[in-house]
């Protein structure tokens, strides 16, 4: 049996790497993806607290957010293919029209 | 479960009817200004269901009360005033299609869910609902750049703070066992985890993602692009709808889920309220284009509305409310004279095309006068009776030096709104504007001044109001 703690670990830690990738990089497309793997850090820890609690609520959660996300990972790369068609660049620094 | 049961959620139903009514309308050859029509007498039916909604459902995880009807009025009024002031744009545009009224509808579903949500699953399903469509709404205008920019920005952050919000429930959910917000509350009460790192960690997760929900700094960063490249009715629909939505939640949230972290939220809550008040007003008085000032405007706003937040009690929160209603009417009001400017080959947002704009329309002048001067806070505008009732409450709290600060800052907001009120009637015209009004913004307009001078003049029918709505609820938590 894995201790929760590795858990709420490795969770921690895929949420940090997503939340680094967020803010580091500047390709929309990995921003997307580091966002997705934020999500899918918390979704480690709801399963496992909800393993842990025997609770299902934490799992109806993780399931709901997974088709969220599918949703928002959606709208994100029509939105980046739209962008993409504009600029020729999905480089979100070098897409500025707007200052002030 | 049978269908009577379902009573408290009727305004949801109608609503989510109409939104599919609308798809379908899309489909046939229908003129759009019909469908708007459809949308507006939907809304208007919903409407007439959130009279009598009240009731708890599904366990305890949805709850219809006077807290969230009020919020829902709002919502209500500020989906029919963006469909007003939505037609002629779109037209302007060319982008007229139904799908944008389907989509502002099903955002405002997501805001009364998150109005109602009493359980932390649902005030997620709600959050995604509204965010999801008014992604879609910010890049409406697929042909122009700054529009699709604008969505992806928003969507980028909107994601982002909705992995923090998710953390901070993980964290809260791992460490109570529950979803539920009264049962989190109780529990944490209970086991004296007021001290917990883990219940501490989740606050601050919880309250980042709001603030970069509200736009409140120092997670502002995203509004003022995403509301200048919006198309302007979806600026003025989302700089009110998604605002007044997290407020509802933070409201909720920070009373019944941390009752008893009070003291750490109470102190975030002034460090965000000042920041936010700094940012928005200093930023906004170096703008040139009108939305953008808008935009730090409503920055601005989101920090009177957090300093609403921090006595915590309900005289306190009916303050925060109200200012929420009038807000909505000062901002749509703006928004419908710079529509009004807009026509095929003149843009008409930035603040030098305001110039003369008394002698060549004085009507429209003087419109923008009195949601310029309420905005700012002038008497005897609404304006001026909305801070006064949260500044007045806060005095009411010995946050003195905190009153203190907010009304240096809309001493401060004068010098901006008053600006174009100057370029409106001191600078003789650049060039000839041609407005093009249409009776639907000019009803909006219409519905907008009237408010505005009602509650101005007559303060204490709405006042009292909210704090009876109020009152009903929250009595026993505060």
């Amino acid at each position: 049996m894995v201790p929760l703690n590795w858990y709420i670990w490795l969770s921690a830690i895929l949420f940090c790497t997503g939340m680094f990738g967020f803010i580091t990089r500047r390709n929309l497309i990995i921003m997307l993806l580091s966002v997705e793997i934020m999500f899918n850090g918390v979704n480690v820890s709801l399963a496992a607290f909800s393993h842990y609690l025997q609770d299902a609520a934490g799992q109806v959660l993780v399931f709901i957010v997974i088709a969220v996300a599918a949703a928002e990972a959606a709208i994100g790369l029509a939105l980046v293919i739209l962008l993409f068609r504009h600029h020729e660049t999905i480089m979100i620094d070098e897409i500025n029209e707007m200052k002030g | 479960m049978d269908i009577y049961s379902l009573h408290p959620l009727m305004p949801e139903i109608v609503l989510a009817l109409l939104g599919l009514c609308i798809l379908m309308l899309e489909l046939t050859s229908m003129k759009k200004e019909y469908i708007a029509l459809t949308a507006m007498t939907g809304t208007l039916a919903a409407l007439y269901f959130l009279r009598g909604s009240s009731g708890v459902l599904f366990d305890g995880m949805y709850q219809a009360d006077g807290y969230s009807n009020y919020f829902k009025l709002i919502f209500f009024l500020n989906l029919f005033l963006s469909i007003l002031i939505s037609i002629k744009y779109l037209e302007v545009e060319k982008s007229s299609h139904g799908e944008f009224y389907a989509l502002m509808v099903f955002a405002t579903i997501g805001m009364m869910i998150m109005a109602s949500a009493e359980n932390m699953i649902v005030l997620y399903v709600g959050l995604e609902l509204m965010s999801l469509s008014t992604y879609v709404l910010a890049g409406f205008l697929r042909h122009d750049s700054r529009s699709t920019e604008s969505a992806v920005k928003y969507l980028l952050m909107g994601a982002f703070s909705t992995a923090i919000l998710l953390y901070g429930i993980a964290l809260s959910y791992g460490s109570t066992g529950t979803m539920d917000f009264q049962q989190i509350g109780l529990y944490i009460n209970s086991h004296n985890l007021s001290g917990n790192p883990v219940v501490l960690l989740s606050l601050v997760l919880i309250m980042v993602s709001f603030s970069f929900k509200v736009a409140a700094a120092p997670f502002h960063m995203w509004a003022p692009d995403v509301y200048e490249g919006a198309p302007t009715p979806v600026t003025a629909f989302m700089s009110i709808g998604p605002k007044a939505a997290g407020f509802a939640v933070l409201g909720k949230v920070l009373v019944m889920v941390f009752p008893s972290l009070r003291s750490d939220w109470t102190s975030i809550l002034i460090v965000i309220s000042v920041l936010t008040m700094l940012t928005g007003n200093v930023m906004a008085l170096v703008q040139t284009n009108i939305k953008r000032m808008l935009a730090y405007s409503s920055i601005a706003h989101a920090g009177y509305l957090l300093l609403g937040l921090i006595p915590g009690n309900y005289e306190s929160f009916a303050g925060m409310m109200n200012y929420l209603f009038i807000y909505l009417f000062m901002n749509v009001g703006a928004f419908a004279v710079i529509i009004s400017l807009r026509s095929a080959e003149f843009m008409g947002d930035e603040i030098r095309d305001y110039a003369g704009l008394a002698k060549t329309h004085p009507v429209m002048a003087s419109l923008m006068l009195v949601f310029m001067f309420a905005l700012a806070g002038i008497p005897p505008t609404a304006g001026f009776i909305g801070k006064f009732y949260i500044f007045s409450e806060l005095v009411k709290s010995n946050y003195i030096w905190l009153t203190i600060a907010g009304v240096m800052f809309s001493v401060v907001s004068a010098f901006y709104y008053l600006r174009v009120v100057m370029y409106m009637y001191m600078r003789p015209p650049e060039r000839e504007v041609v407005l093009e009004t249409t009776p639907p913004l000019n009803l909006a307009l219409f519905i907008a001044f009237t408010m505005i001078i009602l509650i101005g003049v007559l303060p204490q029918a709405f006042i009292s109001h909210a704090k009876n709505v109020f009152f009903t609820m929250y009595q026993s938590l505060l």
